[in-house]
């Protein structure tokens, strides 16, 4: 299996221009992904985790958006790509599934037609007939039962999970290096969870493709994914691998959304681990750390300054915290111990 | 007996009727939404009730709380049978049970303040003079963890969490014996989620309260609630004390239900064995004979499609619709 970066984002930041302000929605976002592989983002609303994953296909309006940083897709820099470069990689080397698989697609069109319009973008020279074969083989893989039959079938003829097929079908049929998948699960039931969740695992290991998989349930990103972006009022405050997180948390937002998961998943009865407050405003930031104002740790500078990323622990964790490193790895371990 | 039963439903059953009517003005499909649920909820007690959608939860809250009248069944609440009343008696019994809704955001009127929301419910059912509205809603609001002085201000000032807080205010407002609260923190963020279940937890505590707590997610009615109801196509296929069902699931659905719950701890996975269910919950147009779950179920032989299996207690003292229930692990200390 090679191991080629597919996904290489340095520095990403958006700023949206709103009436009531400028909204720093991402800032100084990087991360790279390899071929093969599942990087897991996981925040809250408002964190940025939805708005990196539209940049990297381009998708914010350039006049109320303004996207700095880059963004390379096979060595190609998608931020300045002219529009017909960016049509090209749109589908065929990166592609995205998104939370509601019924507003996704379109109600006046069969599930066939839509996957073999897909295909049919990419690939102008293919005929009607063999377009269709190849969504027929598609839908067999992304597991729809009984496919000849329902490929001439209507979006509101299928389940929430067969539709969430139905995306996953478009989204591939032009085997694409990289998946963004933005809270694929969250409008499923626990059990079409699991399926589809097994069955991207399946696809992926079939097509040697990335995943950048957006969730807000850190059970979900312990399943699938192997490294993790913590977000947290557009920034990234934590990177490590999965392994890590659970077991030596770096951030102290890290630390509370692990003691909320833990306390609520252990059997005992008692209060409840809290963050205290709410997320911030990101057209009024805080001043220094955006997570101070909610930190039990936080000390005077935290409230100037805003940390950088930097390397803690052995497990090649990286934090942006104020606090010192053997303080970080005593807190965290006993987070992830309780 | 009777006596520590805060709110119990016998058989209720809720059929709506779709499609296009026939010329006599009959449905031709009838969604079976509830088909004979029975529960009782002890004083200060939470019944948790979990399902995937579909499966009946939300008609379930509305029958209870009668926002929708049922097809068959009875409610009774401190010994009233609530689905035979009207006018000034039906009035008198919104008093007692009060609902709170999933959705912060559509369950508040944008038009009207905070103190309105609040105070409105007490002042109409004449709980408070129009002198004292003001202090009281102060007084709930510092309860749920709301600054009083937001009085004045209106429900898109608030965060998510601050609305689900209103919401129980309100609720609270007309102090209720039983609360039914559907997917109160579905909505919310992990972090604010954690705030208003210990809210609920404290509340409760305080002031006695017993609640129908409505919820998918597995962890969070593990959580809150003392006893728990598994619904699967508008049925209670099993019900028992929160540890057991969670421990030592009885039905094949309740153990595939909890099977798919992600964990959220990778030196955990591979703990337990993993069940996947195949396909989707079927049509409630249309619900398979006998057992509902046969269907997807690993377990079905012939005696399932053609006998459907009655809720009753097993050996081992659990309340189970199931003609093949779970083992028991045989070394139960």
């Amino acid at each position: 299996m090679s191991n080629e970066v597919v996904l290489s984002v340095k520095n990403l930041s958006v700023v949206f221009h709103t009436p009531d302000g400028d909204v720093a929605a991402v800032s100084n976002v990087s991360f790279d992904l390899h071929s093969g592989e599942t990087l897991g983002i996981v925040g809250e609303s408002g964190s940025g985790k939805s708005v990196t994953a539209s940049s990297i296909m381009r998708l914010n309006n350039s006049i109320t958006a303004t996207t700095t940083g880059s963004i390379l897709i096979s060595g190609v820099d998608i931020l300045t790509a002219d529009e017909s470069e960016v049509r090209r990689i749109r589908g065929s080397e990166v592609a995205m599934i998104f939370q509601d698989p019924l507003s996704a697609l379109n109600p006046y069109y069969t599930v066939g037609k839509q996957i073999a319009e897909a295909y049919l973008v990419h690939h102008p020279q293919v005929s009607k007939t063999d377009a269709r074969a190849v969504t027929l083989e598609m839908l067999k893989k992304v597991g729809i039962p009984n496919p000849e039959k329902r490929i001439d079938e209507f979006p509101h003829q299928f389940s929430g999970g067969m539709r969430q097929r139905i995306v996953i079908a478009i989204a591939l049929i032009n085997n694409p290096k990289v998946l963004i998948a933005d809270e694929p699960t969250t409008a499923l039931d626990v059990t079409v969870q699991a399926q589809i969740l097994d069955l991207m695992k399946d696809l992926q290991a079939e097509f040697n493709m990335a995943i950048v998989l957006i969730t807000h349930d850190l059970g979900v990103i312990a399943e699938a994914a192997k490294e993790v972006l913590v977000m947290y009022g557009g920034r990234v405050v934590e990177q490590s691998t999965v392994d890590a997180l659970f077991s030596e948390p770096t951030h102290p937002y890290a630390w509370g959304l692990l003691g909320a998961v833990n306390s609520l998943s252990s059997s005992g009865r008692g209060a409840l681990a809290t963050i205290a407050g709410s997320p911030p405003s990101l057209i009024a930031l805080p001043r220094g750390c955006s997570f101070n104002p909610r930190c039990t740790f936080a000390s005077e500078i935290c409230r100037s300054e805003v940390p950088v990323l930097r390397t803690v622990g052995t497990q090649g964790s990286v934090a942006a915290c104020h606090l010192p490193d053997n303080e970080i790895l005593t807190i965290g371990r006993e987070v992830a111990s309780r | 007996m009777s006596t520590d039963i805060a709110l119990q439903a016998i058989d209720l059953v809720k059929h709506f009727a779709t499609g296009s009517t026939g010329i006599l003005g009959r449905a031709t499909n009838i969604v079976q939404a509830v088909d004979g649920v029975s529960f009782s909820l002890p004083k200060g007690k939470t019944l948790g009730i979990v399902g995937e959608s579909g499966c009946g939860k939300s008609t379930l809250a509305r029958l209870v709380t009668r926002l929708i009248e049922p097809s068959s069944g009875s409610v009774v609440l401190d010994g009233v049978d609530i689905t035979k009343l009207s006018g000034k008696a039906l009035r008198e019994m919104r008093r007692k049970l009060q609902i709170i809704f999933q959705d912060p955001y559509s369950s508040l009127n944008p038009r009207h303040s905070i103190g309105q929301i609040i105070g409105d419910p007490m002042r109409i059912q004449g709980i408070v003079s129009r002198t004292n509205e003001k202090a009281e809603v102060q007084d709930l609001m510092q309860r749920v963890g709301l600054n009083p002085e937001h009085y004045n201000r209106y429900p898109h000032e608030f965060s998510g969490g601050q609305r689900q807080r209103i919401g129980i205010a309100r609720a609270l407002s007309l102090q209720p014996s039983v609360i039914v609260a559907d997917e109160p923190v579905s909505a919310l963020d992990v972090s604010i989620q954690a705030q208003i279940l210990n809210l609920l937890e404290n509340l409760q505590k305080d002031l006695g309260l017993s609640f129908v707590f409505i919820a998918h997610d597995l962890s969070v009615v593990r959580h809150i609630a003392d006893q728990v109801a598994v619904m699967y196509l508008g049925r209670i296929v099993e019900v028992g004390d929160a540890a057991t069902v969670y421990s030592n699931p009885a039905h094949p659905y309740t153990k595939a239900l909890l099977s798919a719950v992600p964990v959220a701890n990778p030196s955990m996975r591979g703990s337990g064995k993993r069940i996947r269910l195949v396909g989707d919950v079927p049509s409630p147009i249309d619900p398979p004979s006998g057992c509902r779950f046969r269907t997807r179920c690993w377990k079905a032989t012939n005696l399932c499609s053609s006998v459907e299996p009655p809720l009753q207690a097993d050996g081992a003292g659990r309340v189970v619709a199931c003609h093949f229930p779970e083992e028991t692990p045989v070394s139960v200390g």
